[in-house]
């Protein structure tokens, strides 16, 4: 069934001979208080088997009533997807069996989906890229099933297997694109950066936790290629079990690489459902969808059609929070950074911690400065990136004000920096348990000028000259002397006066 | 007077005026039931001291001055689709044998609320697919006019509990005829409510777009006093009607059929129906013109596809409603031996716990829905309900209420048609039209085949939520009859005397 060893193709290689086309659906399990059809809660993490009633467990007789709060949810991605909102629409049996489904039909949407045919608008490489939304449908999820023994973790060769039925029937939503084509070598890219902007676009609409990690947005991606030239359209593979945002970038250049080379030796794509392996980088064979399932697909008779209101796809258009390319566009201009700039602070992953810092009183330029400068450099430095960075935006806000202030100079506030990230504390516990302030006594750097100026008489000498720029070596033996404290200019300013 | 041969109303009269305890009255039935259910097998599970207990509670309550249900002490047998706490559900099905639910339908809940006593669980054609209560797993039930004869089906077990004067009064689910055609040969009441007007929660599925809880009784004005105890908007069932319960028993009590419109469906008679019922039949028509309606005849010339379009539409919901019975979570498991996976013991389990009705509708079903079939037979199934519908709405703008046989021949000896599937499903002929519109329709006795001596249906149709006119016409014609009779039909029933 599974080919340890695939044959591939240089990345490179397979896109000069093949123009990739992808799709993605992205399932969101919504953050309702209750599942989508009773009462249960959806706390994650519970005791197996504890959030359950007659509804979700299907037992016989038991009915489902549709959570008024998913449909919402739903709206509200639909809406910020550009979506039309159906004025009626049902949901239907999607029946298959597995013992983690307890009716053995999931109760999902077909033809008559809540949202359909919106867009989204990503940002790669500094171009904007339109990825077409099919449609946004609403389902219940199943349950969770644990495979206890046996090679692959898998129901078959498993010793015994356990289902934990909190899962069952907790909302989730499915964002299905439309063909993604034309995007050549970035495909990959493309795929990550679409999932992390859909992520952070239902973060900020506040449907979900979005936790790719526990699940909670979950992404299989449908991957072909076609000939270069041929305008032929190839078969498709679906991969699963993609939970990272960096794993939909690898399984889609993995697949790129795998069908070329399958292409290439005169082959053909089998209509599969392939796994993703987050160790290798793998994908392998699953299901095939040629022999299977028939899902026997007809309109749920235990519920009534949704019909939403325009009022209240209005209300809910009407409390939309901003959302993120609308956000950018307004913190771009309240920055007054050019798109570049803007560009750059992404890249660097900076945006959010900058749109914090400012947002806990920091200037933008200020902002930017210690984030993409000191900051930047010590994340490098420590391997890791900004998020990694221990520190606070409100503490980088402190300390760009200490500086403003005149508090700090710099070097001091790089210092405090250093030691905030090395766990000293806040920032103001750091400038008091090191002393670390300017000194501003006019007669202690007065001497300490006078006491450089003694001990450097040959730079004394150059300067009485008219050679000016040799102060800097008094002014660093003066900040040596104070250990940093000095204020620099103020220092260079008695060190003039004193000599000319 | 004999206790079990009293109506509910009777017995809510005499419990009121503290004449009989409910005690009595539920070992009185009790009492009965050990007497000749061996020979009726209308149930399948009778808790004695659940029952009682139940009674006693009642009893204390009003002995306490407490505000008391509108059924208070009085017996009910509930057709064994209906989950309750503390008596098994079975279906009629090996697949749940000894499935006890950890909780109550909806409708088990409105009796606890109304003090009625759930006497027993009564038998019924498996997962109520079937026209006979041949398909129980657990055997058939007898008809007490004539114990080698059929009680009808699904809910034959309720319809004979109530012939046999085990309960006044029995709930039963309609899905293609399930409660009038048994009410028809056993000679009681039975009623289809509109659908959504009682709730399905609770009620393991057959057809879920069809399934329709109804009451049984003896008279008109008891089956009325069970339906509006049991009737009203479930929150916990999407499809429930949030709206007022039609006023059922202040229409039985009414009776009066002057000036009302009766429509005649001439599409519901001739070949296949038997002479017997179809005279029966006529002279009820002449009763209710007699009584000051205004009989017309009218055409519904889709009825006649009703029952394939019916025998398409509900074994495709049978098809993903059973699916969940895979011996995963509850009920029987077959083949669990450690040697095999899960996909075999589901596959060995429905095939030992499934009766062969069953499994037909399931593959038949499947079938219908199966990609590049579901047009063809799903999609061609609903689009000829939406024209039995229009039919209907054309004949509700001429008309008040609608009248045919409620079956086209009377009880047919156990065996008969067991092995023949089709003419079983011709049983219900006359009922499923209203099933697939989703509206109101009772069946009322209105005497006996000359040839054979069996009970005779009448068959009431009204729009959607127009329920109380079913109990209008059906009260006036039982009191004319039994006027005439001198004497309630079922009096005449002797299967049991022998």
């Amino acid at each position: 069934m599974t080919t340890p060893t695939d044959t591939l193709v240089p990345f490179a290689v397979a896109i000069e001979r093949y123009e990739p086309l992808m799709g993605l659906e992205t399932h969101v399990e919504l953050g309702t208080r209750t599942k989508m059809f009773c009462g249960c809660i959806t706390t994650f993490g519970a005791e197996p088997n504890s959030q359950v009633c007659p509804v979700c467990l299907g037992l016989p007789g038991s009915l489902p009533v549709v959570n008024r709060m998913a449909i919402e949810y739903a709206i509200r991605i639909g809406l910020a997807l550009n979506c039309s909102i159906a004025t009626w629409c049902r949901f239907a049996r999607k029946n298959y069996f597995y013992p983690d489904m307890p009716k053995n039909f999931q109760i999902s949407q077909y033809d008559e989906p809540l949202c359909t045919d919106g867009w989204l608008d990503i940002q790669v490489e500094g171009a904007t890229i339109r990825v077409g939304i099919e449609r946004v449908h609403l389902e219940e999820d199943t349950g969770k099933s644990l495979h206890v023994g046996g090679a692959t973790g898998r129901i078959h060769g498993a010793d015994y297997s356990l289902v934990d039925y909190n899962r069952a029937g907790i909302p989730l939503v499915e964002i299905v694109t439309k063909p993604i084509e034309g995007t050549g070598a970035n495909a990959p890219e493309v795929a990550r950066i679409y999932v992390t902007e859909l992520r952070d676009l239902l973060r900020s609409l506040r449907v979900s936790d979005v936790r790719m990690e526990e699940g909670s947005l979950r992404c299989d991606v449908n991957t072909s290629l076609s000939p270069r030239g041929s305008g032929v359209w190839g078969t498709r593979t679906e991969t699963k079990n993609v939970n990272s945002l960096r794993s939909v970038e690898r399984a889609v250049r993995f697949e790129i690489e795998r069908q070329a080379a399958v292409l290439d030796a005169g082959g053909r794509v089998i209509l599969q459902t392939r796994h993703f392996h987050e160790d290798a980088g793998t994908t392998t064979s699953g299901r095939s969808k040629e022999e299977a399932q028939d899902y026997r697909y007809f309109p749920e008779p235990d519920l009534v059609p949704v019909a939403p209101s325009r009022e209240w796809v209005e209300q809910v258009r009407a409390e939309l929070p901003e959302l993120p390319a609308a956000r950018w566009t307004r913190l771009q201009a309240e920055w007054a950074l050019s798109e570049g700039d803007m560009t750059a602070l992404r890249n660097a992953g900076a945006f959010e911690k900058v749109a914090e810092t400012v947002a806990a009183g920091a200037s933008p330029s200020d902002a930017r400065k210690w984030w993409l400068g000191e900051l930047a450099r010590r994340a490098n430095e420590a391997g890791t990136d900004l998020a990694g960075l221990s520190i606070k935006p409100a503490e980088v806000a402190r300390v760009a004000e200490l500086v403003v202030q005149g508090a700090l100079n710099d070097q001091l506030a790089r210092q405090v920096l250093d030691r905030v990230l090395a766990g000293e504390g806040t920032p103001d516990e750091v400038v008091a348990a090191r002393g670390l302030a300017v000194v501003s006594d006019e007669g202690a750097l007065t001497a300490a000028v006078e006491a450089a100026i003694a001990a450097n008489p040959d730079v004394a000498a150059k300067i009485r000259d008219g050679k000016l720029a040799a102060a800097g070596v008094l002014v660093g033996a003066v900040m040596k002397a104070t250990r940093g404290k000095a204020d620099g200019t103020r220092v260079r300013e008695l060190i003039l006066e004193h000599l000319t | 007077m004999e206790l079990t041969r009293m109506t509910a109303a009777e017995l809510i009269a005499a419990l009121a005026r503290s004449e009989v305890s409910a005690t009595e009255v539920t070992q009185a039935h009790l009492d009965r039931i050990t007497a000749v259910d061996d020979r009726v097998h209308a149930f399948l599970h009778v808790d004695a001291d659940s029952a009682l207990a139940q009674a006693a509670e009642v009893d204390g309550k009003r002995r306490a001055g407490a505000v008391l249900g509108p059924l208070a002490g009085v017996p009910v047998a509930v057709k064994d689709v209906f989950t309750t706490v503390g008596l098994p559900t079975t279906c009629g099905s090996r697949i749940l044998d000894g499935w006890h639910p950890p909780y109550d339908a909806t409708i088990t809940q409105r009796l606890k609320q109304a003090g009625a006593i759930i006497i027993g669980k009564t038998n019924l054609d498996e997962f109520a697919m079937g026209s006979s209560t041949e398909n129980s797993a657990f055997g058939p039930s007898h008809n007490p006019w004539d114990l080698a004869k059929i009680p009808g089906g699904s809910s034959g077990g309720s319809a004979a509990a109530v012939a046999a004067y085990e309960a006044p009064l029995a709930i039963g689910t309609d899905t293609g005829g399930s409660i009038r055609q048994p009410a028809a040969v056993c000679g009681i009441v039975g009623t289809k409510p509109t659908y959504g007007g009682s709730s399905r929660y609770g009620v393991v599925a057959f057809a879920s777009s069809l399934d329709t809880p109804g009451p049984f009784g003896r008279t008109v004005l008891d089956t009325a006093l069970l339906h509006e105890a049991i009737s009203g908007y479930d929150p916990m069932d999407s499809t429930s009607i949030d709206a007022p319960v039609p006023p059922v028993v202040a229409a039985a009590r009414e009776a009066d059929v002057s000036g009302m419109r009766i429509g005649v469906v001439t599409d519901l008679s001739g070949d296949g129906y038997q002479p017997g019922v179809l005279s029966r039949f006529a002279e009820a028509v002449e009763l209710l013109e007699s009584l000051g309606a205004k009989v017309t005849e009218v055409s519904c010339p889709h009825f006649k596809y009703a029952l394939p379009a019916y025998y398409l539409i509900a074994p495709s919901e049978v098809s993903s409603n059973l699916a969940r019975f895979d011996a995963m979570r509850y009920g029987l498991r077959v083949g669990d031996d450690g040697t095999r996976d899960a996909e075999e013991v589901m596959a060995l389990t429905r095939e030992a716990g499934f009766g062969a009705e069953v499994k037909r509708r399931i593959i038949l079903g499947t079938y219908a829905l199966s990609s590049g079939y579901y047009d063809a037979y799903y999609g061609k199934a609903q689009q000829v309900r939406t024209l039995i519908i229009r039919d209907f709405d054309a004949a509700f703008r001429q008309v008040d209420v609608l009248v045919s046989p409620a079956s086209p021949t009377t009880a047919f000896p156990i065996g008969e048609r067991a092995d023949n599937p089709m003419a079983m499903y011709l049983a219900d002929l006359c009922t499923i039209p209203s099933d697939l519109a989703g509206n109101a329709a009772i069946s009322v006795p209105c005497g006996l085949a000359p040839e054979d001596g069996l009970p005779v249906g009448l068959q009431v149709m009204a729009p959607a939520l127009a329920d109380d006119r079913l109990y209008q016409v059906a009260a006036a014609v039982e009191a004319a009859l039994v006027g005439r009779w001198g004497q309630p039909l079922l009096s005449q029933a002797k299967g049991l005397d022998a």
